[in-house]
Parts: structure tokens; sequence; C-alpha cells
């Protein structure tokens, strides 16, 4: 062992002078690149953070003051986060799933919504009853929709998008026939019909969004369970990172996909109810939400719960604060701000800010 | 065999002879309100056709990009009282601008990761738009008219045909003198294997920012084309829906073929032009001819005629020998 070790050959001299030299500038070289993304990043949320911070405190911190708007403001834009969740990690799961990027997701979101919304007004049924009737609905239909078109064009992913954007087109014009071009507004369920009292500056807030806050920490929490601690959730997994090694290990994945598929198009409809009572249904929405559910997703990563997560409330959060804080003369360029968001994230980690390296 | 290929050439020069005389032929009605929509919603599509078929990307912020250069043409024209031409210069400009930026963003992806950054980046800039008082919010910019030497868009057309079918035959050969430059076979190599092309020393990424930009600069002349035509551009002449009303043409006329865009433009607006006086669900209509191209041909329209054609003269060539002899093994299948 120890002759082995001997007869090592040494590097060439002029290669021992040159190598270290040229890797370390090489290396130093990547890591400022490395970390210019990430600087750049902080810098703008300091920036950022500061400056809604001057403008919150200016006032000082009694009633008359900025702090009780930043309050209900700050609650606005996490119940806000809570929808976007709500709605992307269904388009989430069936991506890093299927890599199917289902166009017709804001469809199925309207679709949800619409549906709770006749039963309740319309037959009167009870809103739990009308969310959950909605819900299965919505999800056998995203079941019909991928077994009859989907299943056969499986690895073909853009015929796949177009298949979806084809199906969004039909159910968008079904549902303006069906429901009218006027908004409509579920209404909220009577145990939440109550404002909730903050206990803060005499505030109080409306229950429901609290509500819709709950659901999403809770449905959060149950699909992380569910992919993390149950049987199933490791098939998803293994399909997640590679479909043809679970196949092939004896996972029937038409299985799995039909039921992610059916999962995916059940929270699509259940944020179509919670948007529905909490904002307003209306041609239009579907494609609002498309664009915010696509947003958190690139932000965050495909195919992660997490990064949907901190997609949802990073996107919610410039939305609503960049619509509020801009000076007067920005504010119709808040928009601008949540380009800023996508395109730093696109800089800096293209595949988004969860998501695996090798995507 | 020899008449088929002669009534093909005939049919042929009846197409292109309508076309030129198109202003002639039919009444300014069906001028203002088909061929010349056809024309420049055509040259939207075919910045989609073109970035997908040898760019193998399907990109839906190309409205979003003519919105770019229509709304700041018509902006630079009502509001700042600029000549249209200057106007229409710098909003190309910007589009291409734009453009590039969107490209620099997108272009480390590629499938459908690709079509999701594109459809945000449009509807973020649909947005904007229509939040953005200079752009008139969701009224739009109206009074925008084409240059005097181009007549008026709706009651003579004639001037604003030909202009525009002179812009549409100029981009056709564009691209299909690009897509034979180096520059252009470099991209189809990038297309089929950014990998090897990427080992070769080519920039890929570039490459894909590059071609981006062209697409750009021709939605951005469809964009104010389409303003001077309608006289006004809107926020929403840019939304989701027109963008998907863009694929809709690239994808029912065929995205492997450049020509496809303008056959499928030329569908689209029949139907949404003479659909709802037959029924209110045009749009339905249109989404299932859509759904249908999709699933049964890929190559569209065009796709469905190459097919034939390639599957009529093959039966043509085969038939004489085998007549003679009945048993001979059926013609595999032509053309693809």
């Amino acid at each position: 062992m120890a002759d082995s070790d001997r007869v090592e050959v040494p590097p060439a001299p002029e290669a021992a002078a040159i190598s270290p030299h040229v890797d370390s500038s090489v290396v130093a070289s990547h890591r400022t690149r490395r970390n210019l993304g990430p600087m750049i990043w902080a810098a703008l949320i300091v920036f950022g953070a500061g400056w809604i911070a001057i403008q919150v405190l200016r006032n000082g911190l009694g009633t008359s003051g900025n702090v009780p708007q930043f309050i209900i403001i700050t609650l606005g834009s996490v119940s806000l986060a809570a929808l976007f969740f709500l709605a992307a990690v269904g388009l989430t799961l069936i991506f890093g799933l299927m890599r199917v990027v289902n166009m017709a997701h804001g469809s199925l979101y309207l679709l949800g919504g619409y549906c709770a919304w006749a039963l309740t007004t319309k037959m009167g049924v009870d809103w739990w009853l009308a969310a959950l009737i909605a819900m299965l609905s919505v999800g056998v239909l995203g079941l019909v929709m991928e077994q009859a078109f989907l299943r056969w064009n499986l690895g073909q992913d853009l015929r796949q998008a177009l298949i979806t954007i084809a199906i969004s087109v039909i159910l968008a014009d079904q549902m303006l026939a069906n429901f009218g071009a006027m908004p409509s507004v579920l209404p909220t369920p009577t145990a939440l019909a109550q404002p909730f009292q903050l206990g803060l500056y005499n505030l109080s807030y409306s229950s429901f969004r609290l509500f819709v806050i709950g659901m999403a920490l809770a449905i959060g929490l149950l699909l992380w369970l569910w992919i993390q601690r149950t049987r199933f959730g490791m098939v998803i997994r293994a399909g997640i990172d590679d479909r043809a090694m679970a196949s092939a290990l004896g996972v029937n994945v038409q299985v799995v996909f039909a039921i992610a598929f059916f999962a995916g198009s059940c929270l699509a409809a259940l944020s179509g109810v919670l948007g529905g009572t909490m904002l307003s249904l209306a041609p239009g929405q579907d494609v609002a939400f498309l664009t915010s559910s696509i947003v958190v997703v690139i932000i965050g990563g495909m195919g992660s719960l997490g990064g949907a997560a901190l997609g949802a409330a990073l996107l919610a959060f410039v939305e609503t604060y960049s619509g509020v804080y801009l000076p007067q003369n920005l504010a119709p360029y808040s928009m601008v701000v949540t380009f800023l968001l996508v395109a730093a994230v696109l800089a800096v980690r293209p595949q988004g800010l969860f998501a695996r390296a090798e995507r | 065999m020899s008449s088929y290929l002669m009534a093909r050439r005939m049919a042929a020069v009846v197409v292109v002879g309508v076309v030129v005389l198109l202003p002639f032929i039919f009444s300014v009605y069906i001028t203002s309100a088909i061929a010349v929509p056809t024309l420049w919603i055509g040259l939207c599509a075919v910045s989609l056709t073109f970035l997908s078929r040898y760019g193998g990307m399907i990109s839906l912020a190309q409205t979003g990009l003519f919105g770019v250069a229509g709304l700041l043409t018509a902006a630079l024209m009502v509001q700042a009282g600029w000549d249209p031409w200057a106007a229409a210069l710098i909003g190309v400009l910007a589009a291409t601008g734009v453009g590039l930026i969107f490209g620099a963003l997108a272009s480390s992806s590629t499938g459908t990761y690709f079509l999701m950054i594109t459809l945000a980046l449009a509807e973020i800039s649909y947005y904007l738009f229509s939040a953005v008082p200079a752009f008139g919010l969701h009224e739009g910019i109206n009074a925008v008219f084409p240059p005097a030497i181009l007549g008026d868009p709706v009651l003579h057309p004639t001037g604003n045909y030909y202009f525009l079918l002179v812009i549409c035959v100029l981009v056709y050969l564009f691209l299909r003198y690009l897509v034979r430059t180096p520059f252009g076979i470099a991209l189809q190599g990038v297309r089929d294997d950014p990998d090897r092309m990427t080992s070769l020393g080519f920039n890929v990424r570039l490459h894909r920012m590059l071609i981006f930009a062209v697409g750009a600069a021709i939605a951005g002349i469809a964009g104010v084309l389409s303003a001077w035509n309608n006289t006004r551009i809107s926020a929403d002449s840019v939304s989701l829906a027109v963008t998907i009303v863009v694929l809709e043409c690239a994808v029912i006329g065929g995205l492997f073929r450049l020509e496809g865009a303008w056959v499928g433009a030329l569908v689209v607006t029949v139907l949404t032009t003479f659909g709802p006086s037959f029924t209110d669900r045009y749009a339905t209509a249109i989404g299932i001819v859509f759904l249908a191209i999709v699933l049964i041909s890929p190559g569209g329209l065009v796709g469905i005629w190459t097919w034939l054609d390639g599957r009529i003269r093959h039966w043509l060539e085969s038939k004489p020998p085998a007549a003679p002899t009945p048993q001979a093994a059926p013609p595999p299948i032509g053309g693809d």
C-alpha cells in the first residue's frame, strides 16, 4: 500500500505552477457570479422592506398612524397568498408528476366557483355541501379530461399543453353562455359571516379570509404529509424524480397520474369556491388565476410544495404592497414590480427557487 | 398524373390571382373585414410559427410584443403628434428591444416551461398596459390612422391591403432567406440538439435570444399594422384571449410551415366574422376545431393538405405499373 502511494507520478512542474492559479481564478469568478444574484436579491428585499417600514412608521404607532392600515393590508395579502397557493398547488402537483402544464387550470378554478355559486344561489344548497359537490364534480371533469385527451399523448408535452388550451377556450365560452358576463359572488357561509375581532387597535377582520388562510395552511400540511409520509406519496415522489424508473419498478403510473389529476382539479375547484366567496367570479378570472398560478410556479419551482407556498407569498406581497406603497405617480406601474420579481428569479434560478437542480 | 399536376398548378395560379386582385374581386366589406385582418393576424401568427418551426419554442408572448409596438406607435401618433412612419419605426424597435429582454429571460428554458414563462410575461405586459393611463387604459387609443398615402382603412381598404400584402410577402421571403443563412442553420441545430451545439462552441442562449428578437420584430410590425387598420388599439387588444386567437391561427394553419399562419388566420377570421350570425357560441366552435386539429393533425390544415397531396401523387405514380398486377402491395403511407 505504501509502495503504491510512493509510485504516484508527481504532476509536471509547469502544470503544478499554473493549475492552482487558473483554478482559483475560475473558482473566484464563479463564486462572484453565483453570489451576485443573491446579493442583488438581498439588496432589493432590504430596500423594499425599508421603504415599506418608512411608509408605515411615518406617523408613529398610534391609532391615527399607518400601522392599523398596514395590519389590514398585510392580512389581505396573506389571504391572497393563501388563495394563490391553493390555486397553484394543483398545477404544480400535476406538472411535477406528469410534466403536463394544465392550461385549463384557471378554467377549472372558475368552473368550481360557478358550480358552487349555482348550487347555493339557485338551489339553496348549504355553502359547505356546495363546495364539496363542486370540488368532486370538477375533479371528475379533470379526470375525464386526462383520460380522454392527455393519457394517450403522454410525453408530448407541447401537444398536451395545446390540448388543455383548446379545452380552456371551450370551457370559457361555455361558462360565459351559462353564467353570464356579470361578476357573481358566492354568499359567505353563515358560520363565518361575522367579522373577527383582532384585539389590536380595535380592528376587526373578515372571518372568511382568516378561514382561507387556515385552509391553505391545513391543505398545505395535509399534502405535505400525504406526499412525505404515505406510501402513495412515496410513489408520487418517485414518479416526479424518474417516471420511467418508477414505471419499470412496477408502479402503475397511469393510475398515479389519474389520481394526481383528480386531486389537482379538486384543488383548483376548491380555490375557485374560496376565491368566489372572497373576491368574485367573472369571465377573465380563469385567465387571472391561471397566470397567478403559473407565476407562483415559475418563482417557486415546478413540483415543489414549499416553492408554491413561497411563490404565492412573494407574489401576493409584491402585488399588494406595490399597489399601496408605491409613490402615487408610479402606482399604475405596480405591475413592473411583479415583472421584476419574475425576472429576478429567472435570471438567478431559471428553474425556480425550490426546484431540484436537474430541472 | 400530369393532369393532376396541371390542376394543382392551375389552383395555385388561381389562389395567387385571387390574392393579388382581391380588392377588385370582392366587396369593400370583405376586403376590410376579412382580408386585411387575415393579413395582420397572420403576420403575428407567423412570428409564432417561425419561432416554433425553427427555434422549437412556442411563445405566448407574441401578442405582448405586438402590444408594445402597437400601443407605443399609437400613443406617439395620437398624444405626441408624431409622423406615422417614425412612430411605427420606434414602436417596432421598442418591441424588438423588449423581445430581447423577454428572450434573455426565457431562453434558458424550452418546451412547456418556455410556454409558461412567455405566458406570464405576456400577461404581465397586459396588466401593465391596462393600468397605465398613457396607453388609454381599457378604453384604448382611438383615431390612429395609417399614413395618408395608404388611404382610409375602412372605406377604401385597397391601399392598406396592398401595403399589408407587400409587408407579409417581404416578411415571408425574409424568414425563408434567414433560415438558409449560417445563422438560420445554427438555429435549427440549437432546436434539435442544444447540448451538441454548445459543445461545438455555439452560444445556445444567445441564438435563442436573437431568434426571439426576430419574432418580436415581426409581431411588432403586426401590432403597428393592426393599430393602423383598426384605427384603434387598447390593452384588451393584447389580452390572453387575443394571444389564444393567434395561437389558434398558428396551430390550425399548421406549425410546420410558415404559410400555415395565414391559412389559419383566414379560417379563424372567417369563423369569427360570420360565425356570430349562425350561433352565439362560435368561440366554442373555434375551440373544437382547434382541439380537433391538435388531436388529429399536428401539421394543421397545411399538414393535411401536404399529406393528401403526397397520397394522391403517390397513388397516381404507382397506378400504371400496379394496374396489370392487382396483387401489388398497397403503397406505403407517403408524405409527412
